[in-house]
Order: structure tokens, then sequence, then C-alpha cells
């Protein structure tokens, strides 16, 4: 158990012109569970990095102190456990038993006692694979309770949790969640967790910290207390309080088909069954089609298909008006046709700056000047990206990312926009900003067909329901 | 998926060999192979691989798509030295215009040739028998080298397979926005270069990740580290590098009587 005291604390990241947190005054008693919550951008991951000893001197500025039982974090790194967002890269070894025995090498525990406190470690999580399982064949949910296991085994006396669901499929957070309280009841370390999604994880904490995004605190106190006072405040700074309804945005009919698939099938080389097969949709203007299943049904390969990213082995994607399968169109031509927003928006930028990015693909299908910047004004003023218009595509905040990268995919005017996960990881705030872009995009008559996991997201929006399981048609759970 | 998982039968001899044991019998036998400058030394030294290769574990099918490119690196070798090499004596073999191909020409460039077989054959052999992570051990544990360079290479190694995947993600997230190479040679290549750019940029972000989660989790603070998996040498890895020298004197000295030998100076 290790107790927490900032004083004063303020951090500029180096290269900065503001600090990431500022004044931040707080004591956290030995034992006590708190959930760290604030806008995004409020510095939380900022005091964690702090907390874990990771904020280095040459990494930024400093004022005032972080102290861990009354010494300096910095001076303690190792002393603190964090499980970080991204599984990926947060494993070391190759084999799932060396990695969580990696931190204990670097703690210098003999090597007899390593490997009973790994197997302790890993069935504490529900890890399901025995110990030399490679670590490249996990799933991320799989990988994250493996990191897990790697932050509990070294038995630190403060854990620190970074949204350690959030880059997670809905069933492998579930998981996550239960080998996280399985932890907890082993243990009586401190704990601090930065977590958006409250109401999943609420009988886990007794306090909750609300950082103000001004700077300082906005509220500090028991959840109900907290979540009685400030409820409305947080949930549109972007947590999910439990109890505040969420829109709907139901639509007005469906008009003429913009996008069918027939009899799509696919199998990747070396799998032993197909991704998808023999699936049938047509996606109508001004409607929402969501593409639900659990992990692995085929959602993304659908997608890609649907989007002609990948070459159907039989089955066609098409559009109306347009002979060829989506497939063997040239891109110029194929992003006039239908457009394709990927859960990482980052890999969809190839310009240097907002507006650039907007008028790339008009251009690259041969538009005149006047048109493009007609298309470029319009699309920055709806998407509310008028401001950012000369900014650099990588500086943007998440949100600001997530509205790019659809705008830019609707730059070219395709009549059929698809989306995969876009809710992903969103906080609340970004989460309805979506539900609102979306039903505006289907509103004024484009189809839009929606990869997703998420059930709040489908029930805001969609018209119709494509359930998929192990790559075919779920009859029974679609509504169409 | 790229992986550096060794791709052999885990229980052959040569497999559960010390992997420093394995590392100084591929140094000896191809640094023999490399000073030498005769066909014989070589060509012994083949065989004496080839004679070893069933007890590696390896089967003919991977150690053969692995061997490939270096063979015809290494036939690549012969042929050049034959046909360009400085001084042509003995029987002239073959005229045609300028080109002129002697015995002694042939003699030498096979003798190079096979050299660089060896030293490539007794590499991959290496490689193909040991997993990363006992090397890593090995060379911590027995050579003492630096956790902070061999740990942290053995954790990067592990990320390389996942640029793959990224690859082909980017690709299809350009033809997504209408970017595409088709069949315009420097658009294609613009296309390239934006593309290894991002997955650059990408490979970083994740680098300082990776970082992060090391330090995080005690890695380099400066404190004694323990080991969970114990490497060293058994009597059976004694054994094997001494076989290993042995083998390599033994080409030498047959060579020397045999009355072929030559030092490469």
């Amino acid at each position: 158990m290790i107790s927490v005291r900032f004083r004063g604390f303020t951090w500029r990241h180096a290269g900065r012109r503001s600090p990431a947190v500022s004044d931040v005054d707080l004591r956290i008693e030995p034992g006590e569970r708190v959930l760290l919550l604030g806008p995004s951008g409020s510095g939380k991951s900022t005091l964690l990095a702090a907390l874990a000893g990771l904020l280095t001197t040459d990494s930024g500025d400093q004022r005032g102190q972080v102290l861990l039982d009354g010494t300096d974090a910095a001076d303690r790194r190792g002393a603190a456990g964090i499980l970080f967002q991204d599984p990926e890269t947060q494993l070391v070894m190759a084999r799932s038993g060396d990695d969580v025995a990696f931190g204990l090498e670097n703690q210098a525990v003999p090597t007899e006692a390593i490997w009973p406190r790994v197997r302790h470690a890993i069935e504490t999580v529900g890890f399901p694979y025995p110990l030399d399982h490679p670590t490249h064949a996990l799933s991320g949910g799989e990988q994250q309770r493996l990191a897990l296991a790697g932050v509990l085994a070294r038995r630190p006396g403060l854990i620190l949790l970074d949204e350690p669901t959030s880059n997670i499929d809905p069933e492998g957070a579930d998981a996550i969640r239960r080998g996280l309280k399985a932890a907890l009841a082993d243990t009586s370390a401190t704990m601090v967790i930065v977590e958006h999604r409250i109401s999943e994880i609420i009988d886990l904490i007794d306090r909750v910290i609300a950082l103000d995004p001004g700077g300082g605190l906005l509220a500090d106190g028991p959840p109900e207390t907290v979540f009685a006072a400030h409820g409305p405040t947080l949930a549109d700074q972007g947590v999910w309080v439990p109890g505040i309804p969420l829109p709907t945005r139901p639509g007005h009919g469906a008009g003429r088909p913009c996008l069918r698939g027939d009899r799509l099938t696919k199998t990747y080389p070396g799998a032993d069954r197909p991704a998808v097969r023999g699936i049938d949709f047509t996606a109508r203007a001004g409607e929402m089609l969501a593409v639900t299943g659990p992990n692995g049904s085929g959602k993304s390969t659908l997608a890609l298909l649907a989007g002609g990213l990948l070459k159907p082995d039989l089955g066609t994607a098409t559009v109306p008006g347009e002979a060829r399968p989506l497939h063997r169109l040239p891109a110029q031509r194929l992003a006039t046709r239908v457009g394709s927003v990927f859960q990482d928006p980052e890999h969809q930028f190839v310009t240097a700056t907002v507006r650039a990015e907007l008028a790339f693909a008009p251009h690259a299908a041969g538009w005149d000047r006047d048109r493009t910047d007609a298309r470029v004004s319009e699309l920055l003023e709806r998407l509310r990206l008028g401001h950012l218009a000369e900014a650099n595509p990588h500086t943007l905040s998440g949100g600001e990312a997530r509205r790019l990268s659809v705008a830019s995919a609707l730059a070219a005017a395709p009549d059929a926009l698809l989306l995969d996960e876009p809710t992903f990881g969103q906080d609340r705030r970004t989460w309805s900003e979506l539900v609102d872009l979306t039903a505006a995009i289907r509103d004024a008559g484009t189809a839009v067909m929606a990869v997703t996991h998420d059930r709040d997201f489908a029930a805001a929006l969609a018209d119709r329901e494509l359930a998929l399981s192990a790559g075919e048609v779920d009859g029974e759970a679609s509504r169409c | 998926m790229l992986t550096f998982a060794p791709v052999c039968d885990r229980d052959a001899p040569i497999a559960r060999t010390n992997p420093i044991a394995k590392l100084f019998a591929v140094v000896a036998v191809s640094t023999t192979a490399l000073l030498a400058a005769d066909w014989l030394t070589p060509l012994l030294l083949l065989a004496a691989l080839a004679v070893a290769t069933p007890f590696s574990g390896v089967r003919l099918g991977p150690l053969t798509r692995r061997l490939r490119w270096l063979w015809f690196a290494g036939a690549t070798v012969a042929v050049v030295n034959t046909v360009f090499a400085a001084e042509k004596t003995g029987a002239e073999l073959l005229s045609f215009g300028p080109l002129e191909i002697t015995a002694d020409a042939l003699v030498d460039g096979m003798a190079l040739g096979l050299r660089v077989c060896v030293a490539a054959t007794a590499g991959v052999l290496g490689f193909a028998t040991t997993d990363p992570t006992d090397l890593a051990d090995a060379l911590t544990q027995q050579l003492r080298t630096s956790p902070r360079f061999t740990i942290g290479s053995l954790a990067a190694m592990r990320l390389l397979p996942l640029l793959s995947a990224e690859w082909q993600q980017i690709t299809t997230a350009r033809r997504a926005r209408g970017m595409e190479g088709g069949r315009n040679p420097l658009r294609r290549a613009r296309l390239f270069a934006s593309t290894m750019f991002t997955l650059l940029v990408g490979a970083m972000r994740r680098a300082g990740r990776l970082a992060a989660a090391m330090d995080a989790r005690g890695f380099d603070s400066g404190a004694r580290r323990t080991h969970a998996r114990i490497q060293r040498m058994r009597p059976a890895d004694w054994l094997f590098s001494a076989c290993a020298a042995a083998v390599s004197a033994a080409a030498v000295v047959v060579s020397v009587a045999y009355g072929t030998f030559r030092l490469l100076v």
C-alpha cells in the first residue's frame, strides 16, 4: 500500500506552450481505490505517468512535487505498476509466461520464486493459455489480460490503470474487468484508474476525483455524491455517467439502393474457413445499415469488400450506374462512388493540411477548381473544421481527427459511406458528436453502412441491422 | 505472418543445444571456410554440414526456401570470379570472343563460391534452430552482454511482424482515399515513399510506447536483474562445440595432406 501526494504539481511537456496539468494538490491514502475523471486533454494520463515515475526531467518542465510514501515518484520508478491503453506495445517477450516473468527479473526476484508468482498472476486474471503460448497469437483483449498479469505479478503497492479497456472489443473488455476484480480482491494496493465507461467499474472504486479543465479539481468524493452533484457537467465533458439518457436519431425512411453486395465470399490465404460466405445486402439512401456480430464474425472483411478495397473470391459489390464491380475500379473513381472510414484515422491522412486533405479526392477525380473549392468550403462548415483548415491532420485531437476522416471520405460526393467501428474507444462527448454527424449525413440522402460493436450507436441510428455469425448472416438476430 | 520463431523440431539434438555453443560452431566453421582459399576445405565443411542437417530437426523444405537466395549469391560469386579472373592460367576450357574460361580460374571461382555457401548454410542452420529468446538469454547470461541492448533488441524484433500488417492497412486506407500507384512509375514511387513515411511515423510512436511500458516494469533501472530461464553449457554443449572445432580442423588437415590447402592472403 502506497500513499500518494501531489503538491502544487504542474507539468509542461517539452515543446508545448501550455502545461498538460497545472496546480494539482491531492492526497490519496494507502489502499484507496480512485477513479480519475476529466475531459480529454485535461492531463489524466500525465498524472498517471508522473505516479509511475515516467516523467523525466528531459521530457518536460515540472513544478511542485509528486510523492509516493513521501519520496519523489521519479526516484521510485517501478514501485507502481501501470497498465496502458494499447495492448500491442506492452508485451515484451514472445512467450506469454516469459512476458509476465520479465517484470520479476527486473525486480531481481530469485529464479525459483519467479514461476510460482507468474502462474498465480496468470490464474488470477483468467488468462486461458499455457505459459509457452506465443504472444503474437493473442487477441487484443487477451494481450491486455496478460499485460495486467505482468503488472500484478510484481505485487506493486500502487496500481495505475490508464483506460485499460478502451482499445478492446466489448467481450474482451468484460474479461479484463473480471480479471481486474479478482486481482483487486487479492491485494490491498492503492489503485488509480482512468476510465470513461464508469458504470462497469463503479463497484471497484470508493472515490472519484474529477479534474477541472481550467486547472485544479472539479470534484472529489464518494461516487454517489460526485455524480449526484456534477453528473450533467461530467457527461458534457465526455464521461459516461450512469443514468443520463443517450440521444437517438431515428431515420426518415429509406430511398433508392446505393450499394449492393451479392453473394460476397472471401477466404484469406492459409485460413481454414471463409471469413465471409455468400453475403447479400443492400444499403439505401437516407438510412443506416448496422453490421454487427462478435469478433471474427467477418464484419471488417465485409466492410473491405463492400468498399471495393478487397477482391472477393466470389460475388460482387456494386453501385448503381457503374458496370464494373467496386474492387475493379481505379482508386480515383472508387472515391467518388463509396467512401470508407477506418478505425485508425491517421492511416488515411495523405496531405499536410486539413484543406488539402478535403480537396484530395475531388482533385484526383478530375473535378474543376471551382467545384472542388465549393465542396471543401461546404464540408469545412458542415463538419465544424473551418477553424482548423490550415492545421496539420496529424496534430488534431481524437474527435477532430475522426470528423476529418469522415469529411475526407465524403469529399468526392459518394452516395454510400462505410464506417468501421466509428465510436471505438471514444468518450461520451465525441460519441454524441458522431451520432449527430452520422444522422446528418444519412438524412442528407447518403446510404450509411456502419460496422459496429456498439449497441448504443446502432440503436441510436440504425433502421436495419445485418448480424453476422461465423462469416454468414445470422437471420435470427438481423432486423432487415 | 513473418515471425522469428525457429522452424524446426524442438526436440532435435541441435535444436536443444545451447545457443552460445551453436554460435561458436557457426563462427568456427564459417571462419575456417572464409580463411581457406582452396576448393577442398569448403567442400569438406559443406559435407559435414550436410551430415549435421538431419540432427538439426529442420525440415528440408523450409531449409531450402531459406537457403535459396544465399546459395544463389554463392553461385554468382563463383561465376563472376571464373569469368573475370585476373590470371587466366591453366587449360583453356571455353573461349567466346573476349570471354575466356580457364581451368584454374574455374577451380578458384568454385572455391570462392563454396565458401559463401558454407557460411550461409551454417548461419541458416544456426538461426533456424535457435529461439531468439533463448539466444538473448544466453548472450546476457553467458557472454554478459548488456541487457539494455540485448533485451531491447528482442522486444523491438517482436514488433517487426506488425509492420507488414500495417503496410497492408495503410495501402488499403489510401486506396479508399483515391490514392493508388496504377501503372505510372512516378506516382508509384511517390506513393511508396509516402506509405513508408506513414509506416515509420507509426513505428516510432509504437517504439516510444513500448519503451515506456518496459521502463514502467522496472527495466534498465540500474538494479541487478535475475533470470527466469537459465542458460548454461552442459556436457553435451561442450561436446558439440568440440566437434565443431574438430571438424573445422580436420577439414584443414585433410586439405593440407591432399596438397590443395591455401590460406587466403
